[in-house]
């Protein structure tokens, strides 16, 4: 094929912005959702529902305070239940915003910059949300300082070769990274919010946010260079991050754990999660605030292809730790595959194969990734199989392992149940507040692709 | 030195490619203290204006380099030397187990200097700038370009220069106060 049919091929593509923006019509659009006056109805009724959610998780955190962690169903020998599960989970779906906003910059994927801005702070929410997790399940929350190295009147230490411990830097290095690489993103419409506010209040707080940025040619050339790098440190950081997830369950001698498959499909699993939720939140958010022209098919046709791509990773991975389980001659490891096809939790576990193998096939179809409402019904399907994925590898390798008289059974209780959704009242509390006080799109980003945003250079 | 009367003469432009030729042309024309403000990055403005400043990876890399020699020094010190626990006969110093925090200590402290180099080297968070005292340059962060020649420029006379600024066809040229 020539290179001209290529490019007629490539136009055909929905643009990523649509025609007939300039500087000023994008940075309106986006600060205006901002800096209007008055609160948008439907943001007032969804705030108050993701507020009223948010109770619940901090009601059962109450419970869970007074009385300990026993409210959980977690047992001898299922230790770890809905915790750890919700905590893998939502590490999971923060990593495709940093996917998005550091590996796609890396590549030159100029599409990404109308989503990074709120895959960014879905990142952010989400790490907030796991992290909370852990703490929960000390046992004694209050003394979750002891987990980090300071020197102390017991003279004790951290156990380094843990990876209990390597998570406790991994995660709390990944909220850190990701908080900086947001707030750097940030600083530049910081200052446009600032000049373009009408309000007293609203110019000194993002005044004071903007920390006096003016856009000059020397600081956006530091700038670049300190975004660029950032993204280089983000790329390396977001795969060890959950690589070290992984861990937490590779380097036990569990059956189904013990599996160096793992921190590969872990991380496969995870961007496929978070682009799931990027394309949950994505969808609603451009209808209801009239997005359409900078989040358009092109960019929901990119994230059905990604999530395709990650999705068949993480189908050869379970391919893989069945036939390992056949190939490898472990009693014990083949026992645990026979015991997720056909145990106790077998609805749990087919269900997970229906949802992160089967359903997601359909996006092979262009008809299918270029219709909303079937996107929408694949994202929330892919966000119940992570989840139930999770589930599967936690509960049901722990109910059964070596010596059966040691066996058991786990459920959640409805406290479990209540710091799920509780958690999801957590993230979309502060995902209403990001969306209605700091522009969700990247405004300055967003000016580089209006055309006429380069130089044109004269013949010499 | 005595101080200028005026901070320096603020012209300004429609179009990145118009930015990018006056800023050249000063260049040419013999200034040297100057400075444009955009909306975005423009690549070929700081190349216009000879800007090179390659400290900022530097300071990265050290800014790792600590990290990673504190955090690996950090376990050493704990697993060998104050708190040696023997676990199953196992070596105190057991390194592969090490890399993981190791890891994680350089990437937060490069990316910490990235972020605070960056300001520093950009005399952020400053509160007060004199280009603000132009009631245009409020367009800077949304779709207008500008150019400053400052006063402490040694070819700078406010009348030359006006003139000169003008000549570039920009939309506007105005005095910066102090």
């Amino acid at each position: 094929m020539s290179l001209p049919v290529i490019e007629a091929r490539r136009d055909r593509r929905p643009p990523i912005i649509a025609p007939g923006h300039t500087f000023e019509t994008v940075t309106d659009r986006i600060s205006r959702v901002v800096l209007r006056r008055g609160t948008p109805r439907g943001w007032i009724v969804g705030f108050a529902l993701s507020f009223s959610l948010m109770m619940v998780l901090f009601y059962a955190t109450a419970v869970l305070l007074f009385r300990g962690i026993g409210v959980w169903g977690i047992n001898i020998p299922v230790a770890w239940g809905f915790d750890i599960v919700n905590f893998v989970w939502w590490i999971g779906i923060g990593h495709a915003g940093t996917l998005i906003s550091a590996i796609l910059l890396l590549l030159k994927q100029e599409w990404r910059t109308s989503i990074n801005r709120f895959a960014e702070a879905m990142t952010l929410f989400a790490v907030a949300c796991a992290g909370l997790y852990p703490v929960l399940h000390l046992g004694r929350p209050w003394l979750a300082y002891w987990l980090f190295p300071y020197p102390n009147t017991m003279s004790m230490w951290p156990q380094f070769r843990s990876p209990l411990i390597w998570d406790v830097f991994a995660v709390s290095t990944y909220l850190t990274v990701s908080l900086l690489f947001w707030f750097v993103g940030l600083i530049p419409d910081f200052a446009t919010l600032r000049d373009r506010s009408a309000s007293r209040v609203g110019r000194a707080t993002y005044g004071m946010l903007a920390m006096g940025w003016r856009g000059s040619a020397q600081h956006w050339h530091r700038y670049e260079t300190a975004y660029l790098l950032l993204a280089g440190l983000a790329t390396p950081l977001v795969v060890s991050v959950h690589t070290i997830v992984s861990f937490d369950f590779a380097v036990s001698v569990i059956p189904g754990w013990h599996a160096t498959i793992l921190p590969p499909y872990f991380v496969a699993g995870a961007i496929y999660s978070g682009f799931a939720m990027v394309m949950t939140l994505a969808i609603p958010i451009r209808k209801f605030y009239g997005l359409e022209d900078f989040i358009t098919m092109r960019h929901l046709d990119n994230m059905a292809r990604v999530m395709l791509a990650t999705g068949l990773i993480v189908a050869y991975g379970y391919m893989m730790e069945t036939f390992m389980a056949w190939y490898g001659g472990n009693p014990y490891e083949s026992f645990m595959v026979l015991n997720r096809f056909s145990g106790p939790y077998w609805p749990q576990y087919w269900l997970l194969i229906t949802c992160n193998v089967i359903l997601p096939q359909v996006l092979w179809f262009k008809r299918l990734r270029t219709s909303i409402p079937a996107l929408f019904g694949v994202s929330l399907i892919v966000n119940l199989g992570m989840w139930l994925e999770r589930y599967i590898i936690i509960v049901v390798s722990l109910h059964r392992d070596f010596l059966p008289s040691s066996w058991g059974m786990y459920a959640g209780t409805i406290y479990d149940w209540s710091m799920l959704f509780g958690s999801m009242g957590l993230f979309l509390t502060l995902l209403f507040l990001f969306i209605r006080y700091l522009p969700m799109i990247s405004i300055f980003e967003m000016r580089t692709l209006v055309p006429g945003a380069h130089v044109e250079e004269e013949a010499p | 030195m005595r101080r200028p009367p005026i901070y320096g003469l603020l012209a300004e432009f429609d179009t990145p490619t118009e930015l990018v030729t006056a800023a050249r042309k000063a260049r040419a024309e013999g200034y040297r203290v100057m400075d444009a403000y955009s909306p975005f990055p423009i690549e070929e403005l700081a190349e216009a204006l000879h800007f090179h400043d390659r400290r900022l990876p530097l300071v990265v890399l050290l800014g790792g380099l600590f990290g990673g020699v504190a955090g690996y020094a950090l376990e050493y010190w704990t697993s060998v030397i104050d708190y040696p626990l023997n676990v199953g006969g196992r070596p105190l110093h057991s390194w592969p187990a090490f890399i993981p925090v190791t890891f994680e200590t350089t990437v937060l402290c490069a990316a910490l200097s990235a972020v605070l180099g960056m300001l520093a080297l950009n005399g952020l968070p400053m509160p007060y700038h004199p280009v603000f005292n132009v009631p245009r340059f409020a367009l800077a962060s949304r779709d207008q370009f500008f150019l400053c020649i400052e006063a402490t420029d040694p070819h700078f006379d406010r009348v030359i220069t006006r003139r000169f600024l003008e000549r570039l066809d920009p939309l506007s040229v105005s005095e910066v106060d102090h």
